[in-house]
């Protein structure tokens, strides 16, 4: 296989489940839209906007009933909140409960939550078990299918997390972020997260102690990497079909890590010198964990975070990062300043497998043969923080 | 006693005038969400501090100390401040 280029796009012998219709979610800084797609992924039927002019950092489908969704929500103006809706997005009810930081003891200065980021449904084994990442960063826990929300691990409130935390100031623009919350599949105590500023984390026991995966990350010139504040992961993720390996798209590269190994290889330095190894979402095949898409964004002096040279693409890697394929078929070839988030770019379990992303500038972007070629499904939409993939019951 | 709700939380209350009862402007909150769940944490944290863009005025005066006593006699307005973009 080693250096083989494929010519068509892969199919694993684990093949794809049945055809089942696929929708993509959309989370924007002024709402949220529902695609629903034909069984050809062709044409899409617009539903939204849900919840115009709140800020929704993720929504997600609940896979293990195809009908549950939930949205993390906020307005400018208003505090956080979840809204929950049992009918695929007909009717919304809001958290009873939503996450927030236990309140502090008399004469000490507390934590609130300004927002949830990220929304993570735990394996089959435990169903109505939800976890959440915070901004600022804050790990959370709802049992009863996102009704009610409680502090989960104690990392909250631990001296040493809140030392890797940081303040607001080491965050992102709008404040730092808890995500990339990882339940392994096969053993729900078996838990990842990770946070924009204060490195990867892991937890055995779960949840009941977590500790620190940051051996072989890179952090910026200067820094000591042996100090877990420093480390800036931008999202992991695990590979569907092989839980013992992790994908890391890092602030400081693009890194891989085979269990039971605690050390992250860079896989991104194979990347062609032109894009680098630096962005911010990365997707793993559903089906084949040495095929992974990234998509560059310029790294260099001030950090434009968008498409280098302006020129849009993404990257594969169809042998765990050995070596790395342009895919920018459709896609402008100039002029053109994308940023992709973290949350805004992911693939559906379709065969061949389809790609999405979602811009800063309001465009979703779609391929349906691995990447090969895109196609633009909807111009003009606000700010584009999350795109996922699900297909309902 | 009266209160005024901003037209950003009407989605809970439906109506722009409603009905609260309580001895302190905390109290007053805490009956309104009961009565129409999860506005509270809409406008207050979870260390009890009122959010950034909200503002409270019992009778015309602005109130930020939510152990203020009130009467039924008193009228709550809440408003919400406007910016960004």
């Amino acid at each position: 296989m080693k250096g083989r280029r494929r010519t068509t796009p892969k199919t694993s012998a684990a093949r794809a489940p049945a055809a089942r219709r696929v929708v993509i979610l959309v989370a924007t800084r002024k709402g949220a839209w529902l695609y629903h797609g034909d069984a050809a992924r062709k044409t899409w039927r617009v539903d939204g906007p849900h919840f115009l002019g709140h800020v929704i950092s993720h929504l997600v489908l609940d896979p293990r009933d195809g009908r549950t969704l939930l949205a993390a929500a906020k307005t400018g103006h208003l505090g956080p909140t979840v809204f929950r809706s049992t009918d695929l997005g007909r009717t919304w009810k809001e958290a009873a409960r939503p996450p927030a930081f236990a309140k502090a003891p008399e004469g000490e200065k507390g934590r609130s939550v300004d927002h949830t980021f990220w929304l993570t449904p735990a394996p089959a084994a435990e169903p109505n078990v939800w976890y959440a990442g915070t901004s600022p960063q804050g790990l959370f826990r709802s049992a009863d299918g996102g009704v009610t929300w409680e502090p989960f691990s104690g990392i909250n409130d631990d001296p040493q997390y809140r030392t890797w935390m940081g303040t607001v100031q080491d965050g992102t623009p709008d404040g730092p972020k808890l995500h990339s919350i990882i339940v392994d599949p096969r053993d729900s105590r078996h838990l990842y997260f990770a946070m924009s500023g204060g490195g990867v984390h892991e937890s055995i026991d779960g949840g009941r102690t977590f500790a620190p995966l940051v051996k072989g990350l890179e952090v910026v010139e200067g820094f000591d990497a042996a100090n877990v504040a420093f480390h800036d992961p931008h999202c992991v993720r695990l590979a569907p079909s092989n839980p013992d390996r992790l994908y890391q798209q890092n602030h400081c590269g693009l890194y891989r890590l085979d269990r039971p190994s605690k050390e992250w290889v860079r896989v991104g330095r194979q990347m062609p010198k032109r894009a680098g190894d630096i962005g911010f979402p990365l997707v793993v095949h559903p089906r084949d964990a040495d095929t992974v898409w990234m998509f560059p964004m310029d790294g260099t002096t001030v950090w434009p975070r968008t498409s280098p040279e302006g020129i849009p693409a993404a990257y594969v890697t169809r042998n765990g990062g050995k070596s790395w394929q342009r895919l920018d078929g459709g896609l402008p070839k100039r002029q053109a300043w994308w940023t992709v988030k973290r949350q805004a770019m992911t693939a559906d379990a379709r065969d061949p497998v389809g790609l999405y992303f979602g811009t800063t500038s309001g465009e979703l972007w779609q391929s349906r043969d691995e990447g090969r070629r895109w196609s633009c499904m909807a111009r003009h939409l606000p700010e584009i923080y999350a795109v996922e993939a699900a297909e309902p019951a | 006693m009266k209160v005024v709700i901003p037209g950003a939380l009407l989605s809970y209350t439906a109506q722009r005038q409603v009905d609260a009862s309580g001895a302190t402007l905390g109290a007053v909150l805490a009956e309104l969400d009961r009565q129409f769940p999860g506005i509270r944490f809409r406008m207050v944290d979870e260390q009890d501090r009122v959010r950034r863009h909200i503002r409270m005025f019992v009778n015309g005066d602005q109130v930020f100390d939510l152990s203020q006593p009130v009467r039924s006699t008193d009228e709550v307005v809440i408003v919400q401040a406007l910016s960004g973009g």
